[in-house]
């Protein structure tokens, strides 16, 4: 070990102490399932929109962006601007109603919506697949991140922060992760903006340079390449936009609010709690492009929040900040995927474990089910080299926004959707968007238009999707669940009201 | 003066009770309940859409403009080009205040259709 690795493991030894100490003071509030699952329903729009913004905040916000931002330019501010954007849709189209469906998973809604067990099974399977497509870059972020800290092999920081989440997650379930989360959203916030604070200091001191004139389109907000990048960067936008409301760790966040006006007000601070981050990255990015050259010329651009403040200050002050950094990119691999984890579990618990398992054991096939969920996708990293993590997010989204987006907004705005077209409706997007998105990281990337469509499915796997939906329910109209209604008007009408 | 009462029992109209009959018009699918249900999905839908489209109309069409006219990238506000500023900054109080706007109008919907629950309007409950 060398003296440069000491602030990054101090700092990870640090954050992982600290997860492990809140976790565990969390533990004496968590006694049923329902803390388990969704921690009783109680926890308040403050608290509960810093544990979504820590939830959310991913290796791809913390690392991800900023680097995006180095070397694509403008057109990556379109990352920042979705994750958050995506949270207005939500809140429009699904977040009270979602919450007044009394529902603790997506599955769960879709069986009480459409009275379908096979629409349920449709869902949980899905609910699995965009989990883990979604932690297998966390896991691979968190080598790279390992290794780059402190010289750790890759493996390494994989098997670690999917130790930690597991000691968490089975040990508190969701009432003691709420306190978890919200504590490293603070912590990432502090670990991106202090240090871009002092390097900022240090480029007006330095006589604020500016990076080398280059003309190379970096301001520019939309992809080159004519058409292709104009579709490019509006199906990008489509997948963001729609794809947060169906993002499985957003989702079982609001099932843990009190009543459908606590959604509402937990979304409008999510909305704050992200803009206050996402106006970090592109200043990192801004500085990358005066100091950070070496790390484009290399090809590391994603580790450029990590060495930056190396690059601009020696001694002390440059290893305080890297420590801070490192904590907060730890932070974000240890709470994203603490949410994941989460909800599969909650998924899988229901749906596969809880068979097992006799019926007065809810706790024990939950534990039982945070191991699988976990193990899975650790053993798929560890296998899988070099995904890439935006690039893997990304079609996430593009999942989400070709399924549960649908199914979610005509489940809760339209009584005449089925559970025939419901299911051919996720199956066209399931297979449209999830082709594509196993096309593109098995390697097969077509030029032009072809290889458009398939990097960026969402504009046209989106829209499929719900036409699917609703003209497969309109040709079974008489499959139209005779409780739609009475459904519909529980989604829609204050509590205060009574059910 | 002292009157004996004779005391049978907790008082059937717990508010939760009260409040659930309220809604008897909307479940039992009378013409009446549909109108107000319909009148409430009609009008978050349309505060949903207003917003959206919104939302289409500002960030939405910015790929398009400065596909059509790549210049406008060259403008400096404050020394900063003129997308980083709209998308690295304004868009994040922009997004917050629609949010806060729909909010109010939100409740307010749901506050007009408890009250037409609680309070029929005469000539309706017919």
């Amino acid at each position: 070990m060398e003296r440069a690795d000491v602030p990054g493991l101090v700092a990870v030894v640090l954050v992982t102490l600290a997860t492990l100490a809140i976790g565990t003071w969390g533990l004496r509030f968590s006694r049923t399932t329902s803390d388990f699952f969704v921690a009783s329903r109680s926890v308040r729009p403050a608290l509960n929109a810093s544990a979504i913004g820590g939830e959310y905040l991913s290796a791809a916000s913390f690392l991800g962006i900023a680097g995006l931002l180095l070397v694509g330019g403008a057109d990556m501010l379109w990352y920042p601007v979705g994750w958050t954007a995506g949270y207005v849709v939500l809140l429009v189209l699904v977040a009270a109603p979602l919450r007044r469906s009394g529902a603790y998973t997506l599955p769960d809604f879709a069986e009480a919506r459409l009275g379908s067990r096979t629409a349920r099974a449709a869902c949980s399977l899905l609910v699995v697949g965009i989990g883990w497509l979604y932690m297998i870059p966390q896991f691979e972020g968190a080598g790279i991140t390992l290794r780059s800290a402190i010289g750790a092999p890759e493996w390494a920081g994989s098997l670690v922060v999917a130790a930690i989440v597991l000691a968490n997650v089975t040990s508190g379930g969701m009432r003691s992760v709420t306190f978890v989360q919200a504590f490293q959203y603070w912590l990432k916030l502090t670990a991106l903006l202090v240090p871009a604070a002092v390097l900022v200091a240090v480029w007006w001191g330095d006589g604020r340079p500016g990076g080398p004139a280059r003309d190379d389109g970096w301001s520019l907000p939309v992809a080159g390449d004519g058409g292709v990048g104009l579709y490019t960067t509006y199906s990008l936008i489509a997948a963001l936009f729609l794809g947060t409301m169906g993002l499985p760790h957003v989702v079982v966040r609001f099932y843990t609010n009190p009543d459908g006006s606590a959604a509402r007000r937990t979304t409008v601070t999510v909305l704050a709690l992200l803009g206050l981050f996402y106006l970090w990255p592109p200043v990192y990015a801004a500085l990358g492009r005066v100091y950070g050259d070496r790390l484009v010329a290399e090809g590391r651009s994603d580790v450029l929040v990590l060495e930056l403040p190396r690059a601009m200050l020696d001694g002390v002050g440059g290893d305080l900040l890297t420590g801070l950094v490192t904590a907060g990119a730890f932070a974000a691999f240890l709470s994203t995927s603490s949410g994941l984890a989460i909800a599969v579990s909650g998924v899988l618990t229901q749906d596969l474990t809880s068979r097992l398992v006799s019926e007065h054991r809810g706790v024990t096939a939950f534990r039982l089910a945070a191991m699988v969920a976990v193990v899975v996708p650790v053993i798929a990293a560890l296998l899988v080299r070099n995904v890439g993590v935006a690039q893997s997010v990304g079609l996430a989204f593009a999942v989400a926004a070709s399924t549960f987006c649908p199914l979610l907004v005509l489940g809760i705005w339209w009584r005449r959707l089925t559970d025939v077209g419901a299911l051919a409706g996720l199956a066209a997007g399931g297979l449209g968007a999830g082709g594509a998105a196993i096309a593109t990281l098995a390697g097969y990337s077509p030029g032009g238009w072809a290889g458009a469509l398939l990097t960026q499915p969402a504009a046209w796997s989106a829209p499929v999707a719900a036409l699917v939906m609703v003209g497969v329910s309109v040709a079974t109209a008489d499959r139209e669940p005779a409780h739609a209604r009475r459904f519909l008007v529980r989604l829609h009408t204050p509590e205060s009201l009574g059910r | 003066m002292n009157e004996r009462v004779r005391v049978t029992g907790p008082p059937r109209h717990t508010p939760a009770g009260r409040a659930a009959s309220r809604l008897g018009d909307v479940h039992e699918q009378t013409a009446l309940g549909d109108v107000y249900l319909r009148s409430l999905l009609r009008a978050q839908i349309g505060l949903a859409a207003r917003l959206l489209a919104l939302l289409a109309v500002t960030l939405g069409v910015l790929p398009l403009a400065f596909h059509l006219a790549p210049s406008l990238a060259d403008i400096r506000l404050l020394g900063i080009p003129l997308p980083w500023l709209l998308l690295g900054v304004l868009v994040h109080p922009f997004l917050l205040l629609l949010a806060w706007r729909y909010l109010r109008s939100a409740e307010r919907n749901e506050r007009v259709f408890a009250d037409l629950v609680a309070d029929p309007p005469d000539e309706d409950a017919t």
